[in-house]
């Protein structure tokens, strides 16, 4: 059984700050992380890896600093890693990022075939949860979103079960194989990586491509980096804080039911719509 | 199955770095270890950099190492409530190439330098904490435990670069505790303001940085002293004092820097800066007398850990790479050798440091400790006489010259006699002696 798990290197979110003059995104002396969700879904390969046996190759798209993410990878257990690198794949959109993806992948099946693709539900820095799913859709696999945790495989009859989050309860799906599967946060933890892991990961030749490398000829190249992103960031903006000030509302009697009743009226007064609201559904 | 080493260095700042430097230049194999996320993530230094204790190891580092400023100017003020009186020593010789001293960001320097590290080829793992050396039936060190599982690791000889807190040293009983009158504790922030605003403020160029090491009342009596570097866009401000003093005073080490950074002549320097980094850390000042043993069967200490610190002059960190590089030519001499890493063939190193700069300096401070702290009046007494001595003279009043110094000298002898004042000449005479 051969996962590969794709991953990304995100700056650390809980670290970044807005410039508060030009309203740009402060990247500089921010940290870089393996994206949470992903660890997620690595841990999930990793498990099943444990279970079935089998290979885990980490993939992932981004400038060279990138490998520092693998090897982390690398040391969790990960047998293989792969960095896609080339200036023709900056400025990428999802829609390019899930082509490049999916070209690589494309390669890595050449020496191996693949019967999973995990991800993370979405990346903490795009947000956009768009990736997986296009992918899968290039690759022509079944695609499993939202998996909350992976029930059962059977390799040899080409089958998964997975549980799925959906609204108001679980999905229990079967699907077949080869499948791409985005995983949810929360239901497992990486593992602490034991030394001989940690050596290896740091003693591995980490797999560099460029586009040719990656798969992608020349006449796609429209299909890839700036070129291939249809997406437009017209405006970057820091939402304004809210900063009215709390508001004393004293009353006179100090009674309970007086309180109330001068509260609400405030409430009433300063939103409208509520008052209007609740007096509709009275 | 457990991998073994010719040597396992645990740490990696500038000793550490520069043990497996050396180490790995020679062709050794040597593993490194930092518990931290990276080279440098637990590290913290003012910073200057002192060019040669690097070039000998690394010629031409200044072609690729992240350096912000070289210094050209130095300046020493003593600092009362509201003024300061000083020195400023400035010179155009301080911009000929090769420059001397640099203004440098640790966690982008220590990055480089343990790339520098790999490139040579050692082996650096991090996130990684030795919980404990291993030892042979004759009590020899011969390897590391660290916090994973199959944690054993095998070397002929281990370097503790382990830092002022040196955890493992303590452990394995090769040092005490840390006395608290032996250690400072020093608190940093950076402000960065733009490149021409901080240039035109400190009457600087392009590349020239400026040094003020601060002195006197802005330590409240307190052993320690202050300091603001310039770097390329922000101004490293910090002030550190004995941590015995912040236990008696019940004193905080950031609400000292608050204080010291609305000093009226500190204010303005920042003015417009936006914060953006506050670290702290301890440094071992307890100067020679606080040296531990420093070799033994299988290990040597080096760097802060084994209190190599001259805190007079505030140099740390060539000590630190100067400690680091001599522990590992002697480890390569006995490896050349043939000979086994016993204490008395490591004794070596002693015998090079000794001869280095590094012992010869910290002998010659080795009271320097004691003096200042059983003798209070050089922080609060002397700092806040000689601010008042200039200001009585520089202030315009219509008493003559004459009466204002018989006036000063009075009120010299007023607060120390004239014995005190003799027997505190002669004791800073024989400290820097």
């Amino acid at each position: 059984m051969h996962i590969v798990v794709c991953i990304k290197q995100v700056p650390d979110s809980a670290q970044i700050r807005v410039h508060p003059v030009t309203n740009t995104i402060m990247r500089q002396g921010v940290p870089a992380i393996i994206n949470p969700y992903d660890l997620f879904a690595l841990e999930e390969a990793l498990r099943l890896k444990d279970k079935h046996g089998g290979t885990v190759t980490v993939l992932t798209m981004g400038p060279p600093q990138a490998e520092g993410a693998l090897r982390k990878a690398l040391s969790y257990g990960a047998d293989d890693a792969i960095l896609i690198t080339d200036r023709a794949f900056a400025g990428a959109d999802t829609l390019a990022t899930s082509f490049a993806l999916a070209a690589a992948i494309r390669q890595i099946r050449k020496n191996m075939p693949v019967d999973m693709v995990f991800t993370g539900k979405q990346t903490i820095d795009g947000d956009t949860a768009q990736v997986g799913p296009g992918v899968a859709k290039r690759l022509d696999f079944q695609l499993l979103t939202y998996v909350s945790k992976v029930s059962s495989v059977l390799p040899e009859q080409g089958q998964i079960v997975v549980e799925r989050r959906a609204e108001g309860g679980v999905q229990l799906l079967k699907s077949k194989l080869p499948c791409l599967i985005t995983i949810l946060e929360g239901n497992n933890e990486m593992r602490f990586a034991t030394m001989p892991n940690m050596f290896r990961a740091a003693r591995h030749a980490v797999k560099v491509w460029d586009r040719e490398a990656a798969g992608i000829t020349d006449e796609d190249i429209v299909k890839i980096g700036l070129k291939g992103s249809p997406t437009v960031v017209s405006k970057v903006f820091a939402p304004t804080p809210h900063t009215e000030p709390a508001e004393m509302i004293e009353v006179e009697s100090g009674h309970p039911k007086d309180i109330a009743d001068t509260v609400l009226a405030k409430m009433f007064t300063r939103f409208p719509a509520v008052a209007k609201e609740i007096a509709k559904r009275a | 199955m457990s991998e073994k080493f010719d040597a396992i260095v645990v740490g990696a700042g500038p000793s550490g770095n520069a043990a497996a430097y050396t180490l790995a230049k020679a062709g050794l194999n040597v593993l490194q270890l930092e518990r931290g996320e990276s080279a440098g993530s637990k590290n913290v230094q003012g910073a200057i950099l002192y060019a040669d204790a690097l070039e000998r190891m690394i010629p031409d580092f200044r072609d690729s190492a992240p350096l912000e400023r070289h210094i050209i100017e130095q300046r020493m003020w003593v600092l009362d409530d509201e003024s300061f009186i000083g020195t400023h020593y400035r010179s155009e010789d301080f911009n000929k190439e090769p420059f001397n001293r640099y203004t440098i960001i640790r966690a982008q320097f220590d990055k480089w330098f343990s790339g520098k590290v790999q490139e040579a080829g050692a082996l650096v793992v991090c996130e990684t904490t030795v919980t404990s050396l291993l030892r042979d039936d004759k009590n020899r060190v011969v390897g590391v435990q660290v916090d994973r599982e199959g944690g054993t690791i095998y070397a002929d000889v281990v370097i503790l670069a382990d830092g002022v807190n040196s955890l493992l040293a303590r452990k394995a009983d090769f040092h005490p505790e840390l006395e608290p009158k032996n250690v400072a504790l020093a608190v940093k922030e950076i402000h960065f303001m733009p490149q021409e605003v901080l240039q035109e403020r400190f009457n600087i160029g392009e590349e020239e940085g400026v040094v003020i090491e601060l002195f006197g009342k802005i330590t409240n009596g307190m052993m320690g002293t202050g300091f603001l570097y310039t770097n390329k866009e922000s101004i490293a401000i910090g002030v550190g004092c004995m941590l015995s003093d912040f236990k008696d005073q019940k004193t905080t080490p950031y609400a000292l820097l608050e204080q010291m950074k609305a000093h009226p002549s500190i204010k303005p320097l920042l003015a417009g800066g936006e914060m953006k980094e506050y670290t702290a850390h301890l440094i071992p000042e307890g100067g020679y007398k606080a040296i531990p043993k420093i070799v033994g069967d299988g290990w040597l200490i080096v760097g802060d850990s084994g209190m190599f610190v001259n805190a007079v002059h505030r140099e740390g960190s060539n000590l630190a790479m100067t400690t680091g590089r001599l522990a590992a030519e002697t480890v390569i001499e006995m490896k050349e050798a043939g000979k086994d890493m016993t204490a008395a063939n490591l004794a070596e190193y002693r015998k090079k440091l000794d001869d280095s700069f590094v012992i010869k300096d910290l002998k010659k401070y080795q009271d320097m400790p004691d003096i200042f702290h059983s003798n209070r009046q050089f922080f609060t007494t002397y700092p806040e006489l000689v601010n008042r001595s200039a200001h009585s003279m520089l202030h315009v009043d219509g008493v003559d010259k004459k009466t204002k110094e018989r006036e000063i000298f009075s009120s010299f002898k007023q607060k120390r006699s004239l014995f005190g004042l003799m027997g505190d000449a002669y004791k800073l005479w024989r400290a820097f002696r």
